[in-house]
């Protein structure tokens, strides 16, 4: 068990009230909140180390990089990965153009995504197939939300060369099988690129387990702060992956005839980095350490759990996706209200969720809905804010009817 | 009446309903309920005005000088808002559309309606309603 009132003590934010009401913050799938450990690495960076980083002699510099190069290895520990094959990003969407540009694939290869992803893993691989007469292919969602998976096999031609994959479905919560898609498409060795941006904040991730080529996600997702994303490449692409972009801090000599560039991980962060945002990221995965992932899933899993049979006590309410095992993520509409409808009055009730297509437009055309009302949660939700919830969506389907 | 006139009605009609917001949503959705609707064959995609999240289709002609808006939207409490929009700019002269400042969002409590952050298309349909004017105007 987490100690819940603990962890909300270490999160300012919780304590604001929203249109007067305090704040139940259900909209962790789109970013968490951050405790003040986070907020707290990002005060002290700038108050005592601040400098550029792998260019300084003097201290300041020194100790700035020895933060960041720290921070790698505390994110590559956290995924199961070596601290080489650590890529600091801006985000899951910046980590993704980076792949989708630095593969060296052949003019008219195919691609395969699911009907789920997020429009992150969808537009970079367009932008690919546009740019070198490629095809997109997708595997569909079944009406339940799962994938058929017996249908990747089939969509695979000698002219595949990519599947792009999101772990968790950030719409519908469904915990993808990873597992099984990789290994089929090892058998034709296929690329793989894993989006974990949902999966992260939720579950044990090893990423030497998983065997993929490339596993992404976000840092604002798991408590860090904004503009910080991690691409892990499997050791055999640092180098090999090209580089789609360049600048300082990447080369070990420059001259206007050729450019050698360093080896490792280092040539994928041109320019100056997010230094403060990436030591925050070191902070949250830290934190979420001292009080254990699976502890947190199991946490996040009695909210989902509880969330899901107060909500089917609701006759007016529809659930997505609901009878399968989920990550956090509680996707609904109600009958015959528009989800921004929904959304609006409770966020009068002082509740934020999400409502829309939640950039999953092909998904939300294959339901054929405008988009959905989605709750998700984090480590600091309580029995108590669902039962708040609950109430606030009892009374305004009250007031929609 | 004129716009003023009309803004000035509304903002008397939402006082009363003070510090009450659940009275003044349910106010709005009541009036979502009873918009004249637009006419089947003017709510086509063309028309549509986008908000990220919900949708406006909107309509407007000139009949006697004067210009007349229907419009409809999938969202009811965006479709109260746009009836209270209606209320104020239909049956107006197209100058007068053309230079309301329409304060009465603001009075009633509704500003957050307006933030560009929101998802509803309302501000669209504001920005689409005054330049339909402009165009009866100029043509």
């Amino acid at each position: 068990m987490i100690d819940v009132n603990k962890i909300r003590a270490d999160f300012p934010i919780l304590n604001r009230k929203v249109n007067g009401k305090p704040l139940v913050y259900f909209d962790n799938g789109a970013t968490t909140q951050k405790p003040k450990q986070v907020i707290d690495a990002v005060v002290n960076y700038y108050s005592e180390h601040n400098a550029n980083i792998h260019r300084g002699v003097h201290t300041l510099s020194r100790e700035a990089t020895e933060l960041f190069e720290e921070a790698r290895k505390t994110v590559s520990k956290f995924i199961g990965a070596e601290t080489e094959e650590i890529v600091f990003t801006a985000g899951t969407t910046d980590s993704i153009n980076i792949v989708a540009a630095g593969l060296e694939l052949p003019v008219g290869s195919e691609i395969i995504i699911t009907e789920m992803e997020h429009h992150s893993n969808i537009l970079p691989w367009q932008l690919w197939c546009e740019k070198n007469e490629g095809k997109l292919k997708v595997i569909p969602v079944e009406v339940d939300g799962t994938l058929d998976i017996g249908l990747l096999e089939s969509l695979i031609t000698p002219q595949t060369k990519v599947l792009a994959v999101t772990h968790v479905s950030n719409t519908l919560g469904v915990i993808n099988p990873v597992d099984a898609l990789i290994k089929i498409a090892k058998q034709y060795d296929l690329i793989v690129l894993v989006d974990g941006a949902q999966s992260v904040p939720h579950m044990k991730i090893d990423v030497k387990e998983l065997g993929a080529d490339f596993y992404v996600f976000s840092g604002h997702k798991v408590y860090a702060p904004t503009g910080t994303g991690v691409l892990w490449m499997n050791k055999q692409w640092v180098g090999k992956l090209k580089l789609s972009r360049s600048g300082g801090g990447t080369i070990k000599t420059v001259s206007f005839d050729k450019t050698d560039y360093v080896e490792g991980a280092l040539r994928y962060e041109p320019g100056t980095p997010n230094i403060e945002g990436v030591l925050g990221l070191a902070s949250a995965l830290k934190y979420v350490n001292e009080i254990g992932i699976e502890k947190i899933a199991k946490h996040e899993h009695t909210l989902l759990k509880y969330a899901t049979e107060r909500l089917n006590e609701i006759p007016e309410v529809e659930i997505y996706a609901n009878h399968l095992e989920k990550a956090a993520v509680i996707s609904f509409n109600v009958k015959g209200a528009h989800p921004f409808d929904v959304g609006t009055l409770l966020d009068k009730y002082g509740i934020a969720v999400r409502t829309g297509h939640h950039c999953t437009q092909p998904l939300m055309a294959r339901y054929k809905i405008p988009g959905t009302v989605r709750a998700s949660f984090a480590m600091y939700n309580t029995l108590e804010e669902v039962n708040i919830f609950i109430e606030a969506l009892q009374k305004s389907i009250k007031m929609l009817s | 009446m004129s716009i003023q006139e009309i803004e000035k009605e509304i903002v008397e009609e939402f006082e009363l309903f003070g510090d009450d917001w659940e009275g003044k949503y349910e106010h709005i959705i009541d009036l979502g309920k009873s918009l004249p609707k637009i006419k089947e064959e003017y709510k086509t995609d063309d028309r549509i005005i986008k908000g990220c999240q919900s949708k406006v289709w909107l309509h407007s002609e000139l009949k006697e000088g004067k210009i007349v808006f229907t419009a409809d939207s999938d969202a009811i409490i965006t479709k109260g808002m746009v009836a209270l929009m209606i209320r104020v700019l239909s049956n107006q002269k197209p100058e007068d559309v053309v230079s309301a400042n329409l304060e009465f969002i603001d009075k009633i409590g509704l500003k957050e309606h307006l933030s560009p952050t929101r998802a509803n298309g309302l501000v669209s349909m504001i920005k689409q309603m005054k330049l339909d004017a402009l165009a009866f105007l100029n043509s």
